[in-house]
């Protein structure tokens, strides 16, 4: 187990304890959240909720970037931010998510803006099972994305 | 004046009948003249949809988005507890036990249903298949699909989750499911066009309480449900959105 300390592109910070178990991703589901336009979770499902680790209650009204694993480069969640709220447009990528005892999954993940009356209303972000090879490449490219955030 | 009423082709022949009944009750209950127009592809319907001949459809969910965004129909209501889940089926006695096991250049046949062939590729991700590196065999109907994994010209299938459910004893001894997906949002719905959106909430009614008459119930029984369910506009935006997330 190791303790760190997160840091949030908002300014806040948390402390967590990590574990180096990873959670299968469940065979078939989807795990679907949506937040409003700040990134605050408004509606999760089911499948979200037993992969987080989080209870329900515990999630809504809550900032999406709760499930941020340390091992996650800033930039990819910035180029997430900037795809989706500053373009309008969708974004795709592979995701380390951080569980609440500690331990992780990882995901494909789509999130789409959630258009009404042609105006950004929040995002909705599918996340689903993710190809070993794929979470492999990503591993290391994300391990030098770190180290060259480290160093900045 | 009369309007048009269309059903999704991919649903099972042995609800040809049910949905002439259902016509003719909301016919009745409407007290508008409906003519109902069956198709037999995806690719005949959209081209009427795109010219206007259409006004009520029970639409398959891929095609919900050109009805709900670019058409302007409206959505009412979607069979309660029935989402569109599909199901990746493989010999009985083939050795691949899971999607993991399904190797590049294996051959996949899946009928003309967008939405279960968008969903059993989302499926094929983790081992690494795409359309670029497997070989797609198209079939016009699930039994032909299955018929493909029967006498090994395919390695593994599609189905629509009903339709296996659907198939004899015989042929579902002889295949075998490897996944199943479990979305739960995604479902057929039954929509109205902008022609009918004055009589939007009549219809909206008359379908949630259809179960409550015996007559009502016997319908919906032959269309191989229960009752329906309120589906609000923001159901569906959010079911296009998630649509939208799966699809490229």
């Amino acid at each position: 187990m190791t303790k760190v300390q997160i840091n949030y592109h908002d300014g806040s910070q948390s402390e967590k304890t990590l574990t180096d178990e990873e959670i299968p991703f469940p065979e078939g589901k989807l795990i679907v959240s949506r937040t409003d336009i700040d990134g605050i979770i408004t509606h999760c499902n089911q499948a979200f909720v037993e992969m987080s680790g989080f209870e329900m209650g515990e999630l809504t009204g809550k900032p999406h970037h709760i499930l941020r694993h340390p091992d996650m480069p800033s930039a990819a969640f910035k180029d997430l931010w900037d795809t989706v709220k500053n373009q309008g447009k969708k974004w795709r990528g592979y995701v380390k998510n951080l569980r609440k005892d500690g331990s992780f999954y990882w995901v494909y993940a789509v999130v789409v803006p959630n258009v009404r009356d042609g105006k950004t209303v929040g995002f909705a972000s599918i996340r689903r099972k993710p190809s070993r090879t794929k979470i492999k490449e990503l591993t290391e490219i994300y391990k030098d994305m770190l180290a060259e955030e480290k160093k900045a | 004046m009369t309007y048009t009423m269309t059903v999704s082709p991919d649903f099972s022949p042995d609800y040809i009948a049910g949905w002439y009944i259902f016509n003719t009750w909301l016919q009745k209950k409407t007290g508008d003249g409906i003519h109902l127009e069956l198709y037999d592809s995806f690719d005949l319907q959209r081209k009427d949809i795109i010219d206007d001949k259409i006004d009520i459809i029970f639409a398959n969910p891929y095609e919900a988005a050109m009805l709900i965004r670019e058409k302007g129909f409206l959505a009412i209501a979607a069979p309660a507890d029935k989402p569109d889940e599909a199901v990746i089926c493989v010999k009985d006695d083939s050795d691949i036990q899971s999607v993991e096991d399904l190797k590049e250049n294996c051959t996949i046949a899946m009928a003309d249903d967008p939405q279960v062939n968008s969903v059993g590729m989302i499926m094929l991700e983790p081992a690494d298949l795409s359309v670029k590196n497997i070989t797609i065999e198209k079939q016009k109907n699930y039994v032909l699909v299955a018929k493909n994994l029967i006498n090994e010209s395919a390695d593994a299938g599609f189905f629509l989750l009903d339709a296996y459910d659907d198939m004899s004893k015989f042929v579902k001894s002889q295949i075998r499911p490897i996944i199943t997906s479990q979305i739960s949002v995604i479902r057929h719905i039954f929509l109205v066009g902008p022609k009918l959106s004055n009589k939007a909430e009549d219809i909206r009614g008359l379908l949630n309480d259809m179960h409550n008459e015996d007559k009502g119930l016997k319908i919906l029984q032959s269309l191989g449900f229960e009752s329906w369910e309120n589906q609000t506009q923001e159901d569906s935006e959010f079911m296009l959105d998630l649509i939208d997330t799966l699809s490229g």
